[in-house]
């Protein structure tokens, strides 16, 4: 596992989308190779959306060759409500990349038979090759996309009733009415989520300190979804200082330590333009622990 | 086809913002949707380089222009109209109604068929049907309109007024005069034809006023102008601007010529502090507009063009005016110190609103008519577009 610190939400949001950017890069996608990103919504990515827009604009980075895989969506609230999941992405997202439509994939929680499409999402995943890189980001409660307290480790997409915290958590984004508020939604499972091949977890301000403690320093625990990571070969957890608040300070001093190292994974930073310089030269890996 | 426009779109609500402008079917398009349900991307992309998109301009009130003028009863008075029409494309203007001013009742039976509701395109600026200025007006406040054809309606009412124009198919707007008899009834009924009233050239009082725009009148032929001064014990039809007598949720329109010449800057200011909601921008222009500086010869008048007046040669009394739209949207904007979305809307999106037709002109919201203008940041027009095609573009943008 790789826990990278930096000292504020932007520079978190700006080393994700560094590392985003140089994995895309470097995977060299193609028309019959494309990177397959998994992405979460929420306030936490939003600053790393940004970041990879404006590499798109300067022409650094192309999601031409990407396929996108949402974590999850509200059951039964219109696609094109503000509120939507497919709203959030288009507004925050895709509208400003050159993404094509038939390659993003975002759960239909409007469709008649919901397990069937949770179905077809993990059928579409397993024929994409797989997720490459899955970015994800939790609740205060330690979950990870819809996968609330409790859920199975192994857990699949599937359909979940929302817990009672995160539905008052989401009131604020329906005019504070808890009956606005969906109650389910569908979410890929912690399961679908280890099985890509790279996860990466966002987590800033102090209100999620308590979880990225339960994420790394206690054990597995199905009542903390994310701490599932730590059995997953290749994870990076991103945060901001505030995040940091509740861990030991040796578990901090120890990864800060370790930035001289992990910041080699986005400097340098590639961009599309240098391509072609890039190739000619020996094939760089990204650091790997 | 579906074409993606690149740049800053003004639009209300939301106000400005970076945003890209998609066009199919001569419409403004959801993007969203389509990326969503039909899973497409733009055909065609063009790089509006960062400039302002906003709603093409609408003019209420001109009464021709580059030579023509709308009342002279020719027999090919729809040429005059298309050449006017194809001219405002390069002033930001993409409809209009053109207007007639106090003309003898063969005037108006000849001139009017002739002047058909259209769409706008590569020929023009859509025509939304035709402004009738009097001759149901105030002798007193009758400005330059010949007083040998004033008329009223005390005796048939809208019998009358149908006798006088002829057919109202064609006809969009009247302006009259509120203190003649029996106006209520005439007001009721060119409403009830979905005609919009405007009150003008008239001596009426406040509570006349009141009375007219419950009986259906909605807008102010160019406030201040022709009409009585603004007093404090009696206000005027000025006074509809921040009456409390209007029927709950009804907006009052009024037309403002913002040449600089017409209305004092601080006039202007008023007006916009009082009711910035119903400020319509209109040019009001005369036959001369168009035509460039010297003495031109328009029907029995010699006129002399000096930039943004014209005067009747060899005087210095103002025949009328000849700023454009888009010189009279910068004025506006820079006399009022208003917000650049506040006057653009007063060009585009409060005509069209004073028209009913805000769902689909005078907005770029989905759905809507893609009629709109590229400006640059000092709102100079860059280019015209309608139905989502280009209809006319500057020199400087052509390169």
């Amino acid at each position: 596992m790789k826990l990278i610190i930096l000292d504020h939400y932007f520079q978190a949001s700006e080393w994700a989308a560094k590392y985003i950017r140089n994995r895309i890069i470097q995977f060299n996608p193609g028309p019959d190779k494309y990177f397959t990103l998994g992405l979460p919504t929420g306030s936490t990515p939003l600053g790393c959306y940004k970041k990879l827009i404006e590499y798109y604009k300067n022409g650094d980075l192309s999601f031409k060759y990407v396929k996108t895989f949402n974590m999850d969506e509200y059951v039964g609230l219109p696609r094109d409500h503000p509120e939507s999941y497919h709203s959030f992405m288009w507004n925050n997202f895709f509208k400003d990349i050159d993404i094509h439509p038939d390659n993003t994939h975002i759960l239909n929680g409007n469709a008649a038979d919901l397990q069937a499409e949770c179905d077809a999402f993990e059928e579409k995943i397993k024929a994409a090759g797989g997720i490459e890189l899955f970015v994800g980001g939790i609740g205060p409660d330690g979950h990870i996309a819809f996968n609330e307290p409790g859920s199975s480790l192994l857990s699949r997409t599937r359909v979940k009733t929302l817990a009672m915290d995160t539905i008052l958590a989401n009131a604020r984004f329906f005019d504070g009415d808890l009956t606005q508020v969906p109650t389910m939604a569908l979410t890929v499972g912690v399961g679908t989520v280890m099985d890509a091949r790279e996860v990466m977890i966002l987590i800033t301000g102090a209100h999620k300190a308590f979880a990225l403690y339960k994420a790394i320093e206690e054990g597995v625990n199905h009542m903390w979804t994310v701490s599932a990571f730590q059995q997953h070969p290749r994870t990076v957890f991103v945060c901001d200082e505030d995040a940091t608040l509740e861990l030991k300070v040796k578990t901090v001093k120890y990864f800060k330590g370790l930035m001289l190292v992990h910041n080699k994974l986005v400097d340098p930073l590639y961009s599309i333009k240098e391509k072609e310089i890039e190739k000619s030269q020996s094939s760089k890996k990204p650091y790997s622990d | 086809m579906e074409l993606g426009m690149c740049g800053a779109a003004s639009q209300c609500p939301p106000l400005s913002h970076r945003e890209d402008l998609w066009v199919r079917g001569g419409r403004i398009l959801d993007p969203e949707k389509l990326f969503f349900e039909e899973r497409r991307v733009a055909d065609e992309q063009r790089d509006c380089g960062g400039r302002i998109l906003a709603p093409g301009f609408i003019d209420v009130q001109i009464n021709g222009g580059f030579g023509i003028d709308f009342s002279q009863a020719t027999e090919d008075v729809g040429a005059g109209v298309a050449l006017v029409a194809r001219r405002i494309l390069s002033h930001g203007v993409t409809s209009f109604c053109p207007t007639l001013v106090t003309s003898p009742p063969e005037v108006y039976h000849k001139v009017l068929p002739q002047i058909p509701v259209k769409s706008g395109g590569p020929h023009g600026a859509g025509v939304l049907g035709v402004h009738l200025e009097g001759p149901f007006i105030s002798r007193e406040k009758r400005g330059a309109h010949p007083e040998a054809h004033l008329c009223s309606f005390e005796a048939n009412a809208f019998q009358d007024v149908l006798a006088t124009y002829g057919p109202l198919d064609n006809v969009r707007i009247v302006t009259l005069a509120p203190e003649l008899g029996r106006s209520h009834e005439v007001i009721q009924a060119l409403t009830a034809h979905g005609i919009c009233v405007s009150l003008g050239h008239s001596v009426a009082d406040l509570r006349a006023a009141e009375e007219a725009v419950r009986s259906g009148a909605t807008f102010i032929t160019h406030l201040f102008n022709a009409m009585l001064p603004f007093h404090h014990r009696d206000p005027g039809i000025v006074g509809l601007l921040t009456s409390d007598q209007l029927p709950p949720g009804r907006c009052i329109f009024y037309g403002m010529i913002a040449d600089g010449m017409h209305t004092n800057p601080a006039a202007l200011r008023i007006a916009h502090r009082a009711h910035p909601q119903g400020l319509v921008l209109v040019t009001d222009a005369v036959p001369a507009l168009g035509l460039g500086n010297g003495r031109h010869t328009l029907g029995q008048q010699e006129v002399e063009v000096d930039g943004l007046t014209a005067y009747i040669a060899g005087t210095k009394t103002l025949c009328g005016s000849i700023a454009p739209m888009d010189v009279c949207v910068r004025h506006f904007l820079q006399a009022t110190g208003c917000s650049v979305e506040s006057a653009l809307e007063a060009a585009s999106l409060h005509p069209a609103q004073l028209l009913g037709l805000e769902k689909r002109k005078g907005t770029l919201d989905f759905g809507a008519d893609a009629d709109f203008v590229v400006l640059d940041d000092s709102l100079h027009v860059q280019a015209t577009y309608i139905s989502g095609e280009l209809v006319w573009q500057a020199e400087e943008a052509r390169q």
